[in-house]
């Protein structure tokens, strides 16, 4: 492991990757958040024609030429992919995996062409497809690392736009920015971050670099400054992962190991992460339905509209089961707002019958406002928790649509409305 | 010239069953879902091929088809928590992938398996891995599995085909009248990674991509019936092998790649030229009209 | 209280999206042999309501009955027109193939469409005025006729009772005209017919009955009753103002 950082080289290594991973990690935020998840591996799968190409054209193996040549092919790729959908009825998904599939196909071609002819030096050029980065070598890297370094700082630099892009082309363009240009420049960036991530990560792989920490990022903000940051140090964080993994088993490539580690990541997000994270949601559940049933018991009580009832009733009113009641009835014991003043029979504290109205009155009055959503007022319907956060003015406007809806006959709320009548 | 004809029937079988189970993977608008199966399925060939020591048809197509259902299933999960279609798909087959290639990486020694091959295919090598049965030679091994599969694929899409037309048209419907629509969801789902299977040792994991969404999408560009849909696309399929062979002695590279070549060719004609959709066509017609007023 | 039972009865039926409730505690019976439509406000839960009767939409609380019966046990009975926008019209086939897929729920599992089957196929096109289309590929119809075969669809069912959603929405003068002309034949076969609609100036003259829809069932019943000025105002609250004034002329204020 310490043998890693006395060798230049693998410092090198671990220095491009590093920055490879940082800069898909920001490219690839803007991508996903213009549902263009896949076109990383579009992009990814249409390079290759790109590269042999520019070997064939140059008989060199010289990184900057097979970058271009990649680059105009994935430009290309993109541009077959919006006239296909554009003058066609085939829809995205097909147009994606049509212009993938196809430029592949031609990659490979011409791959085994120049593998069956006498050209000199070709070996390692299918090497661009799985990634090799353990066998970089200085010059590669100092390639990828620098222009991973340029496209961070131009989508740094292009931040406004490009988040204006990903949110509202339209009233972009009403602002007179010209989006189809930015649209096509955010191409060629990604198309150049896959390109120059080929060689480390390989086709496949690459795709997942775009994405994955994109995606996980959103787990941990709503903010798209904060996601891309996050994606990339989350981008930055799997390329050193899995570099020091590749040098210590050596065994073992880089690409595959960045991308389980990114994975990893995306998982460990989406169990844990903070209000998104499955166990959150899942705390949130359990936490909504007792609230939910609190409610309900509480409403019926409020309908049957005494402060002493028995079981039987209260679970009619309110379509749960006896035991369902048992058992919330049992947590209130405890903190004494509920009394058994006979066998299955029950009480209220004052304070909790006062708790019951509350809700129950609550209840009708958002009823009223998911109805009338057209009232006007500063305050969102989701704050508002208990009766008391509604403010004055909303709360008699809700009522006088509750006297006009509710009519004085409908027996189930009866209580409540008078009560609220009487107010 | 026996195995050029074996090739070219190899190639027509696997180009022909992968494109008829295309048509409905594009109407349904799941087409990648073809690319994430195809990958994903690489884990499963090279764990089959640890477990059974062998290259054995039966573990490697158990073990794929296994991956293929268990990639649709995880990225269906994904989706059901909330996770972007485009996201749920790319992370669930990269990991397989990687997952895969380390997989073979750590076992190179037991593991006889050409990276390259899994993923290009040489279906140039399929006459000489032939199947013996009761001493008879009955040609290539690989023939009778693409073509078994293409058969599968022919008996259940023919006994369901209601029920597959249903599902993709129309899933609301479909439900309401009782069709179960995750079975059938499920039941495509096996059949193209049987399919995958079947066909990847021959062309490589990734042109199965284009053998099921090239043809096919070409179909839908010159047919509006689903019938002729199926059978335009099956035939396309065989037009790729032999014209894709053809290509490939002509310039000696990859049959595989020749035959997606030849499909791409035959895509972007019908896209320019198909009788009523075609960009020239529609350009031409209104031409046309204009000249009449 | 009544002797036969309801075609749809619905019983304290609740659905929720999240938490936001969408319909709550729904009660409502049937009558049978009539032109019910389901009038509310944009998100009162008028399409809601038909996904989970016919069990498209999982139920917070409560049963929906057909005829007695839950739902799945009395698919046969029931016809369901979908909003024209939920399916690709570049799908390819053709008017006759989509109304044929009508039939699958009565062909069972295995059996295939035979002629007797095309010729009910061809008989419902022809009750939309559509027959001379049905070779027709489904991409290159009108909106309307896209309804007019979503109809012949429903009506190539053969069921009792049928669900509508929004069928007038978006359609020309002739398709409005063949939905109202089916409504009447339906009517005439006593088959019950539940039709989500907007436009409240129509609803007097295509509707025996209606139900009023905001979150919870307003009122519902005969619409010479019910169909009135202040039980609008409850259903649409302050958004009735935005309707055209003519509307007014329309009710059956007493």
């Amino acid at each position: 492991m310490l043998e890693l950082f006395r060798d230049a080289n693998a410092l090198w290594v671990l220095a491009g990757t590093t920055l490879l991973g940082i800069s898909s990690g920001v490219l690839g935020s803007f991508a996903f958040l213009r549902k263009r998840g896949l076109m990383g591996d579009v992009l990814a799968h249409a390079a290759l024609p790109g590269i042999c190409l520019a070997f064939l054209f140059t008989g060199s193996k010289n990184p900057l030429w097979l970058l271009i040549g990649a680059t105009l092919t994935g430009l290309l790729a993109s541009l077959f992919l919006s006239w296909i959908t554009r003058f066609s009825k085939i829809k995205e998904d097909t147009a994606l995996g049509l212009v993938l599939s196809t430029f592949f196909g031609f990659g490979i071609v011409l791959l085994t062409q120049i593998q069956h002819s006498d050209f000199g030096n070709q070996a390692g050029l299918d090497k661009f497809l799985f990634g090799q980065s353990a066998s970089l070598v200085g010059a590669d890297v100092v390639m990828m690392g620098s222009i991973a370094l340029v496209l961070i700082l131009l989508a740094s630099l292009f931040f406004k736009e490009l988040k204006l892009l990903c949110f509202d082309a339209n009233y972009g363009k009403s602002l007179g920015f010209p989006m189809v240009g930015l649209d096509f420049f955010l191409m060629l960036l990604l198309v150049v971050a896959v390109v120059i991530g080929l060689q480390a990560a390989g086709v496949v792989l690459m795709a997942s670099l775009l994405i994955t920490p994109a995606a996980t990022a959103r787990y941990w903000t709503e903010r798209l400054d904060h996601m891309i940051l996050i994606s990339a140090c989350l981008g930055a964080l799997s390329g050193l992962v899995g570099t020091i993994l590749s040098s210590v088993a050596t065994k073992l490539s880089t690409g595959p190991l960045i991308v389980l580690a990114v994975t990893l990541l995306f998982f460990v997000s989406m169990l844990c992460a903070p209000k998104r994270g499955l166990i959150a949601k899942w705390l949130r559940l359990i936490q909504t339905r007792q609230k939910v049933r609190q409610e309900q018991i509480y409403v019926a009580w409020n309908q049957l509209g005494n402060q002493t009832v028995t079981l039987t009733a209260l679970s009619n009113q309110s379509n749960l089961s006896p035991a369902q009641i048992r058992r919330w009835i049992k947590q209130q014991k405890r903190g004494g707002q509920v009394m058994e003043s006979a066998q299955d029979t029950f009480t209220l504290s004052n304070a909790s019958w006062k708790k019951a109205n509350d809700t129950a009155l609550l209840r009708l009055y958002m009823e009223m406002w998911h109805m009338y959503e057209d009232i006007e007022t500063d305050c969102s319907i989701q704050d508002i928790e208990q009766l008391s956060d509604l403010p004055e003015s909303l709360r008699s406007q809700l009522q006088s649509y509750l006297q006009k809806h509710i009519p004085e006959e409908d027996q189930t709320n009866y209580y409540v409305t008078r009560k609220a009548g009487m107010e | 010239m026996m195995s050029s004809l074996w090739i070219i029937l190899t190639g027509a079988l696997i180009a022909s069953s992968c494109a008829f189970l295309g048509c409905f993977l594009i109407l349904r608008r799941m087409a990648m879902l073809g690319d994430a199966i195809s990958h994903s399925i690489l884990p499963g060939i090279v764990i089959a091929f640890l477990v059974s020591g062998s290259r054995d048809p039966l573990p490697m197509f158990i073990g794929a088809a296994v991956f293929g259902l268990l990639c649709t299933i995880i990225i269906q999960l994904l989706r059901n928590q909330g996770v972007q279609a485009d996201a749920a798909m790319s992370v669930s087959f990269t990991a397989l992938f990687a997952i895969g290639i380390i997989l073979i990486s750590l076992f190179t020694q037991q593991v006889d398996l050409d990276l390259d091959c899994v993923l290009y295919g040489e279906i140039a090598y399929v006459p000489y891995d032939t199947w013996t049965w009761s001493g008879v030679d009955m040609g290539p091994r690989a023939m009778w599995g693409a073509g078994a599969a293409f058969l599968l694929s022919l008996i259940i899409v023919r006994l369901f085909y209601k029920q597959f037309k249903l599902t993709s048209f129309d899933p609301a419907l479909a439900m309401a009248i009782g069709i179960p629509v995750a079975i059938f969801h499920y039941l495509l789902m096996g059949l193209v990674s049987i399919t995958t299977v079947a066909s990847f040792e021959s062309v490589g994991a990734i042109l199965v991509v284009a053998m099921l969404i090239v043809p096919a999408a070409t179909a839908y560009l010159l047919t509006e019936r689903l019938g002729v849909m199926l059978g335009l696309s099956v035939l396309i399929g065989a037009i790729c092998s032999i014209c894709g062979y053809l290509l490939s002695v002509m310039l000696d590279a990859s049959i595989a790649g020749c035959m997606t070549m030849v499909a791409g060719g035959l895509f972007a004609l019908a896209f320019l030229f198909s009788p009523q959709q075609g960009v020239v066509t529609r350009w031409w017609i209104r031409k046309k009209l204009r000249a009449q007023f | 209280m009544t002797t036969k039972t309801p075609p749809l009865s619905i019983e304290n039926v609740s659905v929720a999206y999240h938490r936001k409730p969408v319909l709550r505690n729904i009660t409502y019976q049937s009558p049978e042999g009539e032109c019910v439509g389901i009038i509310g406000p944009n998100g009162a839960g008028k399409s809601t309501l038909i996904k989970a009767a016919l069990g498209l939409l999982p139920l917070a609380g409560g049963e929906v009955s057909i005829y007695g019966k839950p739902y799945s046990q009395q698919r046969k009975l029931v016809g369901y027109v979908p909003q024209r926008e939920s399916v690709d019209w570049d799908f390819p086939t053709n008017a006759l193939d989509v109304v044929l897929m009508g039939l699958y729920g009565q062909l069972g599992w295995f059996r295939r469409p035979k002629s007797e089957h095309k010729d009910r196929a061809l008989e419902a096109l022809r009750k939309v005025g559509m027959e001379s289309f049905a070779k027709r590929q489904i991409s290159q119809l009108s909106g309307g006729q896209q309804q007019r075969v979503f109809l012949a669809r429903a009506l190539a069912q053969e069921a009792q009772i049928y669900f509508m959603d929004e069928p007038f929405v978006g359609v020309d003068a002739a398709t409005e005209k063949a939905i109202v002309q089916v409504l009447h034949e339906l009517k005439e076969q006593k088959k019950t017919v539940f039709v989500v609609h907007h436009d409240l100036q129509t609803v007097s003259e295509y509707f025996d009955s209606v139900m009023l829809l905001n979150l919870r069932l307003i009122a519902s019943g005969p619409t010479n009753e019910i169909f009135t000025t202040e039980n609008l105002q409850k259903t649409y609250g302050g958004r009735l103002a935005i309707l055209p004034p003519q509307t007014n002329d329309l009710l059956s204020t007493q």
